[in-house]
């Protein structure tokens, strides 16, 4: 029998951490989220450079899924999520694609473009719909099944089969492992449009869109993405992350952040707690680590503790990052050809084509940033003006791709990747690179390091074919249990993935709650 | 006579072997044929005096050995000889050989890694579980997943079946084989880039992927499978080249009173109430027939030979969108003597088998760059042979012959395809191999260049894909050629596909062409005479 006394530990307080704690909080055991920053939300906080300008590291986001939103009653500890913003696709000319409102817009845009567009996101938002057993669950297992996993895959196949139909299974089944690029070649003619979508299915993978499995990679984005397009995220007092801390304590749990988490212990093969930085050691039978799988077992854990099939498939899992941010202070805002303000304050892409995409990513296979990189820019002191010190502006860009470097990069190597993006902006506002007064650029190495995540990987592990489902974070760990008794996993690198949806966390606590259950039974 | 049991159109191997098979449960059944020889891609000509070789497909090693068994090809002449080594070249002058047998194959992975030659052990046994798992599959047909009628629910009750004989990490492990890519998948085991890059290069055949792309890793069983003589893993080159496998399948189809017609070419499919009733010729003549068999690629079979109004409109669109995307070309090359690779040791075996130039990942996945951005590889892989070694028949006697398959040749080319480019291709595999060997270029006597524009002109391979039509997750299984029409079916009663379009693709394997045969026969309530099974040791 457990010491009703002893905590639940909640390695880490990024988003899926925190929703773990919250839904764990609610029953009777105490939680603590242990943070190695000195502030909570991980990836989904906010970071200041320059002059003191604030900037949030995840700057467009979808909003936490319903569900958690109502059950956590995050909007009464003030959670707004930011409406979908305006996402505009760049163009040196100001032939700009705009999507407003769920309505798609250009500057000569074919007509058939705009109305097959149509036709593919109400298709794939049924996609998406039908397959949220899949996404938003836990992975049911493809054999010694129990009752959960039946439940799920009778739901899913008369979910797929019934709810779409005979033509809509039938072409479900010829895309899911698909790549996009092939999809939007035989659906669009227009070179903007492409590029813009392009980029919704692989921003965040090391992928591009020519590689199979980017369909899937966008349907999980849709299958939590309520909205067509992310908000931009503004003040921190809106945040998900303000609203999680807040509703974590109002239920009596604890966020103990500056407190690195260096060991989890374990004996007689179950955990038995866990070691801080300071040498200090909290007992506890039940641990959930928020920090990217990789790391936890690797490091938390030590891969001596598991076997050696296991061990073996946690080395061999892949993500390498290959986004980088960069943070730039402007002293005035910029001006771009046919974008108005409203666009301003949306999202703003330079992806003109698929094609582009595609040799950005090429760069990064071999280990080099893109020649022309892809952006995605947004202007957060927009929303939430004091975020910029002293009158001027904030822009917050994802720069793609980027790969994740073992060595250290020097400073020659940051300054061309600034360089290549200022480059490129310049394209588009030739006054661009005089109006930027301070800037911060993190690498995936930066990322790495800044925020527990191996190689700076978005998702905390490449969204693969090979690593989704029931293969995330490898199987034998992929229904957030690991072969370490009382050691669970909740973050992004768990089925369904990365993105501020939140499944991952909750889903994390769903399982934790029913082995408790079982166990006092 | 005017009427038949069944029209086959197009002589290549699968068209033959459905013919013969139809035959062979009794039908009267004629095949047309465009060209003034038969045999499709699976050819032998003579294009330089005194040189009668392979012009297109260059080796058999995926032909299924039941219906070479079934149809008695061994009797009608075919004779397979078994390909006994592959090898890399290094650019830093060594090499990386692969050998059939085992204690030798042990020794050099050890020269290169000791570590990779015990990965290899595990590697071998991974991959023989999945292709004993996957080749009972290949003479089956794929069942339609939204269908409720009981013969779709059988299949897929058998292949629900195979999977649930696998444990469950086996489970786990086959989805991430079948949907890794080759680079990665060899990555798990083995860290020498040479040995990587080695058996790499054999996913890539004809795809539009490259290493690095999810969905290659599953093709190394295409290598693993090649069944000859009953060895599992083993290639082989047909005496006489590979139109020795179409004069054969020709020969066991005439034997069971099968007609073949050259300089035949159909110019569409009749139809009356919803039935195939025969073809047109360009010619004008009409042969009537109870079962119309297309055995060429899908898309000019919808889109060309069946009449507008007997495709569905969503079909069409779908026939339309079957993604053809050519990667390949070949240079076979007539020369006047057997060159000389300074880096083998003197009499090495290994200029018997399959010879590659490409000794690294990185420059694999780069030439595949190239082929997105619709240049041919700079630095292509190529496949060389020289199989005038052990097959006297194809070159006159002291001179040799050397086939080079290259990948990527991209169909659609910046600009189009012109002689001059053509050219130019051939002279970039020519530098690439003149860089192992010093006299090879002084031993060419004649070259043959086929880029994917000559290959869909003489072959009608379309946009000169191999496969006749891609193989990627969105192309494969029940979803070949496209949904709804994968059990070989067309969209009319009576008519049929049988080409490399369908299930389970390219590749002379003779299995599409089994596979319509039997639903064909199915469909006529006669006795089945393809084989099914796999008689597994």
């Amino acid at each position: 029998m457990t010491e009703p006394t002893q905590p639940i530990v909640v390695i880490g307080a990024g988003h899926n951490a925190l929703v773990c704690a919250n839904y764990l909080a609610r029953s009777e055991r105490p939680v603590i989220c242990l943070e190695r920053a000195e502030g909570a939300g991980g990836m989904a906080s906010f970071r200041t450079f320059g002059d003191g300008d604030r900037v949030p590291f995840a700057h467009a986001q979808y909003a936490l899924a319903d569900q958690i939103r109502k059950d956590l009653h995050l909007d009464a500890h003030g959670y707004t999520p930011a409406p979908p913003a305006p996402t505009t696709a760049l163009d040196p000319h100001g032939r700009v694609v705009k999507f407003v409102d769920g309505r798609l817009s250009g500057e000569d845009l074919p007509a058939t473009d705009a109305l097959a567009y149509g036709e593919l996101r109400g298709r794939y938002a049924e996609f998406a719909r039908r397959l949220a057993p899949l996404f938003q669950r836990s992975p049911p297992r493809m054999k010694n099944f129990g009752v959960g996993d039946l439940v799920s895959w009778q739901q899913i196949g008369t979910g797929v089969r019934f709810g779409l139909g005979r033509e809509g299974t039938r072409e479900l089944l010829r895309v899911i492992a698909m790549n996009v690029y092939d999809l939007l070649e035989e659906t669009f003619d227009d070179d903007r449009l492409k590029g813009l979508l392009a980029i919704e299915a692989v921003q965040g993978s090391a992928m591009g869109p020519r590689t199979p499995g980017t369909i899937l990679s966008w349907l999980h984005r849709l299958a939590h993405a309520r909205e067509a397009m992310p908000g931009i995220v503004g003040a921190p007092e809106h945040s998900v992350t303000r609203a999680l801390v807040r509703a974590l304590r109002a239920s009596g749990g604890e966020i103990r952040t500056g407190s690195e988490v260096v060991r989890v212990l374990v004996s007689d093969g179950r955990v038995s707690g866990v070691r801080l930085a300071s040498g200090e050691e909290i007992l506890t039978d039940t641990v959930v680590s928020g920090v990217d799988p990789r790391l936890t077992f690797r490091s938390l854990l030590g891969l001596p503790e598991l076997d050696a099939m296991f061990a073996r498939r946690v080395t061999q899992v892949r993500g390498k990052g290959v986004v980088a941010k960069l943070h730039l202070a402007l002293a005035s805002m910029p001006e771009f050809p046919g974008v108005d303000e409203a666009a301003l304050a949306g999202r703003l892409l330079i992806a003109p084509s698929a094609d582009y995409v595609e040799r950005a990513f090429n760069a990064s296979k071999y280990g080099r940033h893109s020649a022309a990189p892809v952006i995605e820019m947004t202007l957060p002191s927009l929303h939430a003006p004091e975020s910029a010190s002293g009158g001027r502006h904030v822009a917050s860009l994802n720069v793609s791709y980027v790969p994740y470097q073992t060595e250290p990069e020097t400073d020659a190597q940051r300054a061309a990747v600034v360089e290549r993006v200022l480059a490129t902006l310049e394209e588009y506002d030739p006054e661009f690179r005089g109006r930027v007064v301070a800037q911060e650029l993190l690498t995936p190495r930066d990322i790495e390091r800044a925020y527990g995540v191996a190689e700076g990987h978005w998702h905390h592990g490449e969204l693969s074919l090979h690593q989704s489902m029931m293969l995330r974070p490898v199987y034998g760990a992929a229904q957030y249990v690991t072969p370490v008794d009382g050691l669970f996993l909740c973050s992004a690198g768990c089925h369904p993935g990365g993105d501020v949806s939140g499944f991952p966390g909750r889903n994390a606590a769903r399982v934790i709650n029913r082995s408790r259950r079982k166990g006092q039974s | 006579m005017s009427r038949y049991d069944a029209i086959v159109i197009g002589a290549g191997h699968n068209g033959l072997t459905s013919a013969a098979f139809l035959a062979k449960s009794g039908l009267d059944v004629l095949v047309l044929e465009r060209n003034p020889y038969i045999g499709g891609s699976t050819v032998s000509r003579e294009l330089h005096e005194g040189w009668r070789y392979s012009n297109c497909s260059y080796v058999c090693s995926l032909f299924r050995p039941e219906i070479y068994a079934s149809l008695d090809l061994g009797r009608h002449g075919l004779k397979v000889i078994p390909l006994v080594s592959s090898m890399t070249f290094k650019r830093n002058g060594d090499y990386f050989g692969s050998y059939s047998n085992p204690a030798i194959r042990r020794r050099e992975l050890r020269r290169h890694s000791p570590r990779d030659a015990d990965a290899a052990v595990r590697f071998d046994a991974d991959v023989l579980r999945w292709c004993r798992l996957i080749r009972g599959m290949l003479l089956r047909t794929p069942p339609d997943p939204t269908s409720f009628k009981p013969r779709d629910i059988f299949e897929f009750g058998y292949l629900l079946k195979q999977f649930w004989s696998l444990s469950e990490s086996q489970l786990y492990e086959f989805i991430r084989f079948f949907t890794m890519s080759i680079a990665e998948y060899l990555e798990n085991y083995f860290e020498n880039e040479t040995i990587l890059a080695h058996y790499s290069g054999g996913s890539i055949i004809g795809t539009g992927l490259g290493v690095y792309s999810p969905g290659t890793a599953y093709v190394l069983l295409h290598h693993a499978m090649g069944d000859v003589d009953g060895n599992v893993g083993a290639w082989g080159f047909a005496r006489g080249g590979m139109g020795a496998i179409a004069n054969a399948l020709s020969s066991a189809l005439m034997s069971h009173g099968g007609v073949v017609r050259c300089d035949a070419a159909v110019a569409g499919i009749k139809s009356r109430g919803g039935r195939a009733t025969g073809v047109v010729l360009d010619s004008g003549e009409e042969i009537d027939a109870g079962v119309v068999v297309s055995s060429l690629n899908a898309r000019t079979t919808f889109t060309r030979l069946l009449e507008a109004e007997d495709v569905p409109a969503a079909m069409r669109t779908r026939a339309e969108r079957f993604k053809t995307r050519g990667s390949s070309g070949k240079l076979n090359i007539a020369l006047d003597g057997l060159p000389t690779f300074p880096a083998l040791p003197e009499g090495s075996p290994l200029t018997l088998g399959h010879m590659h130039f490409t000794d690294t990942l990185e420059r694999l996945e780069l030439a595949y760059d190239d082929w997105k951005d619709k240049r041919w590889s700079s630095d292509p892989y190529t496949d060389t042979l020289i199989p005038s070694q052990y097959d006297p028949t194809i070159a006159p006697p002291g001179k040799h012959m050397m086939s080079v398959f290259v990948q990527y040749c991209p169909a659609d080319i910046e600009g189009g395809w012109t002689d001059e480019k053509r050219d130019a291709f051939g002279k970039t595999v020519i530098d690439q191999i003149s860089d192992y060997s010093p006299d090879f270029r002084s031993l060419i006597n004649h070259v043959e260049v086929r880029t994917p524009r000559e290959l869909e002109n003489e072959v009608g391979l379309p946009d000169g894909n191999i496969f006749h039509g891609e193989l990627t997750f969105d192309q494969l299984l029940f979803n070949r050629p496209f949904p709804g029409a994968a059990q070989y079916r067309g969209p009319i009663r009576g008519m049929y596909l049988a080409g490399s379009s369908s299930h389970p693709g390219g590749g002379v394997m003779g299995a599409p062409g089994c596979n319509a045969a039997r639903e064909i026969l199915r469909d006529l309530r006669r006795p089945d005479v393809t084989p099914t099974e796999f008689p597994d040791d």
